[in-house]
């Protein structure tokens, strides 16, 4: 029997659980050549301020460890021209699009959220977690209070959308922030942004990024992210979009079972462009291997007390 | 695209750098001059990310691709230990590449291993009947590791080493200052940046003929998605941030801003 790889997100029907992590995707049409973008659960894009973004001095990024820094600065082309061509290319072509918002102020995420929902986005992803920008991202993200304020506010502008929480786990309990957003109306979380980080050039004796710090990402950050997944699925049971390193099958089943509903790519979309579509397939076929009926079967199992 | 292509030669041209031949048919048949390639080191996830390197040259009939690479860490390092009939998985062609014309004249200057893109560009315009001349420099005569290839294409060709091991004794835009820059179409530079700049400086100064050249930057993807590749250029309204990956490697000197 061919196992159910279909889920519910957040009363949002995907056919898959494998999603891309904003702004590792940029908005889909890059990775035209490499994936059928159709087939993707739904394609997160790069996340959106009310203008256009010029972000950070190069160097951008820099490999660590089984991981990269970025201090990319949420450089993107702004709302109007996100919300006019490419959330509508994306509909045409019939893809589940999730916008990630972004903003220096709370009225700022309200306005962008407000028009990509008008725009036809399926859901709002709320970036409070950016650790490369001076004003919003983190410093949002890091208050229970202000992330709550930041939650209300979308959720006004949205109505019904689903709108997911984007955190991190530096600056306050992931627990008690994401606490504070359920309680201001959020429909669940992603989890999670990168952890900030930084590298030095020895032969130079200055740090690598034109930034200084960046975000770091990739495989060195999945425990990290299974531990952020875990506690919050265990105190909040809101549906999560988890995140954090995830480069093969294994990797997307260990945050299913922690609690993760969907998964998202990141950086293992830059080693391997084709990455969502081989784990798509690579899940159905695990869990046909495994007689596993469902994704939903996964979700959360590995709570289960024995 | 990603292909899984077969190593049909390793070959060692100068210490740490090397020379690494794969069958890609498909790259060798679209590949252009400037367009590069983001391959992937190791199966393993230490190092992560896939290395950029330059196209040096492909062979339509036999279907092969071929790079030169210097050896600088653990990347390139885990390239040169392998042996032929390995896989390695490799992505592109990818990113703009040199402006192509018929019946011109075109001065090329290439610094160290810039000599790698230059090479396949300087093999195309000679097959298009074109008119050009190579200056070509590196820190020693050693360095110079594709000057025999170069001669094989009979081109004008003059070389530059830091310590006049072979040909003019200084840099490759003190030998441009002094022998004098040819009157031609376009000049076509790769190499390090601070050359880069020097050549540029050289270049304003003679009026600023129309100048191509070819940059790096450290990358995520590779394909344009990311934004990781980023460089200052000069936009309508002001600087703006451009790609490496997609909207180059190669951009018009004039729109660079050197920092
Ligand atoms: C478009 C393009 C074409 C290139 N063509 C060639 C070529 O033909 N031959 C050649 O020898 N080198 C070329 N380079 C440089 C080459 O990519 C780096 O030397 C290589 O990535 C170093 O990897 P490493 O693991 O050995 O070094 P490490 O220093 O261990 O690498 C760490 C990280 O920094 C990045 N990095 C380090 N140096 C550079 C650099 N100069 N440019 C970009 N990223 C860098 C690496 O990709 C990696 O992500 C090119 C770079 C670009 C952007
Ligand atoms: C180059 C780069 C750019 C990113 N840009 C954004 C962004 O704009 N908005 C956002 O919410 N997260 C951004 N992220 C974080 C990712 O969405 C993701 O949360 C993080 O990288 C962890 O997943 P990974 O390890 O699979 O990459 C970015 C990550 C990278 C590597
Ligand atoms: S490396 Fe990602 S945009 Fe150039």
């Amino acid at each position: 029997m061919k196992p159910d790889l279909m889920v519910e997100l957040a009363g949002l029907k995907l056919s898959n659980p494998i999603l891309t992590a904003s702004g590792t995707f940029g908005f889909g049409l890059e990775y035209e050549p490499y994936v059928n973008l159709r087939e993707l659960g739904a394609v997160v894009i790069k996340s959106v301020t009310l203008n256009p973004r010029q972000g950070n001095p190069p160097p951008r990024v820099t490999e660590t460890p089984a991981g990269m820094l970025n201090s990319v600065g949420l450089q993107n082309p702004g709302l109007a021209a996100v919300s006019e061509y490419y959330v509508p290319e994306l509909k045409r072509r019939k893809v589940k699009v999730f916008a990630s918002v972004a903003g220096e102020t709370i009225e700022e995420y309200g306005r962008v959220a407000y028009s990509l929902a008008e725009a036809g986005v399926d859901a709002i992803e709320v970036n409070v977690s950016c650790p490369n920008v001076a004003a919003g991202g983190l410093a949002f993200g890091s208050d229970p209070d202000t992330t709550a304020a930041v939650t209300a506010r979308v959720r006004a502008a949205v109505g019904n959308l689903p709108v997911f929480i984007k955190l991190g786990v530096m600056g306050g309990d992931v627990v008690e922030i994401a606490g504070a957003a359920a309680a201001a109306g959020a429909s669940g979380f992603s989890l999670i942004n990168t952890l900030p980080g930084l590298a030095i050039d020895v032969r130079a004796r200055r740090p690598v990024l034109g930034n200084i710090t960046g975000g770091l990402s990739g495989p060195a950050i999945k425990p990290v992210a299974l531990w952020a997944v875990w506690r919050v699925y265990k105190e909040l049971r809101l549906p999560i979009i988890g995140m954090g390193g995830i480069t093969c099958v294994q990797d997307v089943i260990e945050f299913l079972l922690c609690g993760a509903t969907a998964v998202a790519v990141g950086t293992g979309n830059f080693i391997n462009p084709g990455l969502t579509v081989e784990l798509i397939n690579g899940l159905e076929r695990a869990l046909a291997a495994e007689g596993i009926s469902g994704v939903s079967e996964l979700v959360g199992a590995a709570h289960v007390e024995r | 695209m990603t292909y899984e292509a077969e190593i049909v030669t390793q070959k060692k041209l100068a210490t740490d750098c090397y020379r690494l031949e794969f069958y890609a048919p498909e790259i060798a048949l679209s590949a252009q001059p400037g367009q590069f390639l983001m391959v992937k080191t190791s199966l393993t996830l230490d190092p992560l990310l896939r290395r950029p390197l330059s196209i040096q040259s492909v062979d339509h009939a036999r279907g092969l691709v071929k790079v030169v690479y210097r050896v600088v860490g653990k990347g390139t390092a885990l390239l040169a230990a392998k042996k032929l009939g390995r896989r390695l998985n490799v992505l592109g062609p990818l990113g703009r590449g040199f402006t192509m014309l018929t019946n011109g004249k075109f001065a090329v200057v290439a610094g160290g291993l810039g000599m790698a893109p230059l090479y396949f560009l300087v093999q195309r315009l000679k097959a298009l009947g074109n008119e050009v001349t190579v200056f070509y420099g590196a820190q020693n005569r050693y360095q110079l590791v594709l000057v025999e290839q170069l001669a094989g294409l009979r081109v004008n060709y003059v070389t530059a080493t830091d310590n006049g091991s072979s040909g003019f004794k200084g840099t490759v835009v003190d030998l441009l200052r002094e022998k004098g820059l040819p009157p031609v179409d376009i000049v076509y530079a790769a190499g390090p940046p601070p050359m880069l700049r020097a050549l540029g400086e050289l270049l304003r100064e003679v009026g600023m003929p129309r100048t191509e050249v070819s940059l790096e930057e450290r990358m995520g993807c590779g394909i344009g998605a990311c934004q990781g590749c980023a460089v200052k250029v000069h936009g309508t309204e002001g600087p703006v941030y451009k790609r490496v990956c997609a909207d180059g490697p190669v951009f018009s000197a004039e729109e660079v801003i050197w920092e």
